[in-house]
């Protein structure tokens, strides 16, 4: 078990997010969108929230995501890195994201 | 349960529901407080459901549950929440969190805990339960085994916290909250640190029902709540990645009325024990509904959209004065059925939580000053319709 304080995932370009067991993408086929399941919540990522939150597979660090990212849309890679950075901090804060390492039994 | 609204940041996030369903009375409905059963071994003098609770032998059959989670998944809905009274009396919980999880919904526990043992923990996690929320009625056994009339109560619901987290199961610590225990908020919120919880729902009781009749030994003064107020945003900030919160304040002391379910039979709907439909877990105290049943000859998918009770208070076209003219109807839908059922008589008026309603200002200060006075003893929730606490040694 991991100690609670190590559960606040600071993250870098060598984090490897991953969706916890209570956080479930889901393409949701009668509202035909994609939506996010968490404890109570039904929420709708915008496009690139989805795209972001496929590639975090608890294999891939966020330096190779966003490698991924700069190179399929052609973009400045510092600009993307600083933009998903920034989502994914924030989807962890929310706990909607853990460090692969932590573990979930899903 | 109420509806929670995350605002839209860099995480690019919104909430599903006001986009999909701007202008509409109701949607595909988004999840499902299944009530297993009535059975309980705590008595909380808050509870939520009925005063008139529902036989076992009323309640449906495992087959007919699965039946009801096929057509849940078939019409959209996405969570389901196993819910009571006390879920795990249920032999075949882990059975329909299994069958859930087939048919492709997200299934939640919410539990009292002291039912359960490691082995039913491990059977309910290998059966794919996505998460579990813990009831707890204080942070020591003096207050909250007397708050829920059951000996060792708090100390089981530890143990409990503590395999689920061994098991890899998330975990919410329900903070129910009131007069009573208030006072323990600070160390609520670190026993959920402690235990490794994910998430704290910090929740005020609601007065209907089994709670309206405590209300005078429930009701918090207003000086408390602004005291919890000042503790859960401190708390929020510092436990920021490790914590997260969610705060319903007691409606009584707020000047808008809360959008009660995100709007009556909007986007979540209730089952009872034996199948009845329900626009949320408390509508049965209003007086004069009718309502449908899962065992009829309806499907649900009809049920949601042309029952009597679901559609009397949906959208705005049911509303008087000073809901009709009002710019927040849209925003409040003109707060809580029951809560206007209980207090003015008629489920049609504007809620009295609400500063507009003409009754506010009485039923406020009557609030305030049970609030302010005498301790009652609680009446506590059982089948014989209530029993009045001999003392403080009750549990």
């Amino acid at each position: 078990m991991a100690s609670p304080q190590s559960r606040r995932m600071d993250v870098s370009e060598a984090s490897r997010p991953v969706l916890p067991r209570h956080t479930k993408l889901k393409f949701d086929g009668t509202r035909e969108r994609w939506v996010l399941l968490a404890p109570e919540r039904v929420l709708a990522p915008d496009e690139i929230a989805v795209e972001v939150l496929q590639l975090c597979d608890g294999n891939r660090s966020v330096e190779q995501l966003v490698d991924e990212l700069a190179r399929k849309y052609v973009a400045d890679r510092t600009e993307i890195g600083r933009d998903v950075v920034a989502m994914l901090q924030d989807l962890a804060d929310k706990g909607f994201l853990i460090e692969a390492r932590e573990s979930s039994a899903s | 349960m109420t509806a929670s609204v995350v605002g839209t940041s860099s995480d690019g996030l919104s909430v599903l529901e006001k986009r999909a369903l701007a202008g509409e009375t109701y949607g595909i409905p988004l999840a499902v407080l299944a009530e297993l059963t009535h059975r309980c071994p705590l008595q909380c003098p808050y509870c939520s459901n009925p005063l008139e609770l529902e036989r076992s032998s009323a309640e449906l059959t495992t087959e007919e549950w699965k039946r009801v989670l096929t057509e849940l998944a078939d019409i959209g809905v996405l969570q389901i929440h196993f819910s009571g009274g006390e879920p795990t009396a249920r032999k075949d919980l882990a059975e329909l969190v299994r069958y859930a999880n087939e048919v492709g919904l997200y299934t939640n526990l919410i539990t009292s805990a002291v039912l359960l043992d490691r082995d039913k923990l491990k059977a309910l996690a290998d059966a794919g339960l996505s998460h579990v929320q813990i009831s707890f009625q204080g942070c020591e056994p003096t207050v909250a085994d007397r708050v829920a009339g059951y000996k060792n109560a708090h100390e089981k619901k530890l143990q409990v916290a503590r395999w689920t987290r061994e098991l890899d199961l998330p975990l919410t610590v329900n903070a129910v909250m009131h007069r009573q225990n208030l006072h323990q908020l600070p160390q609520m919120i670190q026993m959920a640190v402690d235990l490794d919880a994910h998430r704290i729902e910090i929740a005020n009781v609601q007065y209907y029902g089994w709670a309206l009749k405590n209300r005078a030994a429930l009701m918090p003064t207003v000086e408390q709540m602004d005291e919890a107020i000042r503790i859960v945003e401190e708390a929020e900030q510092r436990l920021k990645g490790v914590l997260a919160f969610d705060h319903v304040i007691p409606d009584y002391y707020a000047a808008r009325p809360k959008r009660c379910m995100g709007g009556w039979g909007r986007q979540f709907f209730n089952i009872s024990p034996s199948g009845k439909i329900l626009p949320c877990h408390a509508a049965e105290t209003i007086t004069g509904l009718t309502f449908d049943s899962v065992r009829g000859n309806k499907s649900i998918a009809w049920i949601w959209q042309n029952s009597d009770a679901l559609n009397r208070y949906r959208g705005t076209g049911w509303m008087k004065e000073p809901c009709r003219s009002c710019a927040f109807k849209e925003e409040d839908f003109g707060g809580c059925r029951c809560q206007a059922f209980a207090l003015t008589g008629d489920a049609g008026n504007t809620d009295p939580a609400c500063a507009f309603s003409p009754r506010h200002e009485e039923i406020f200060k009557a609030a305030a000053s049970e609030a302010a006075g005498e301790a009652v003893p609680f009446i506590y929730r059982n089948f014989a319709g209530g029993t009045v606490a001999t003392g403080p040694d009750e549990a």
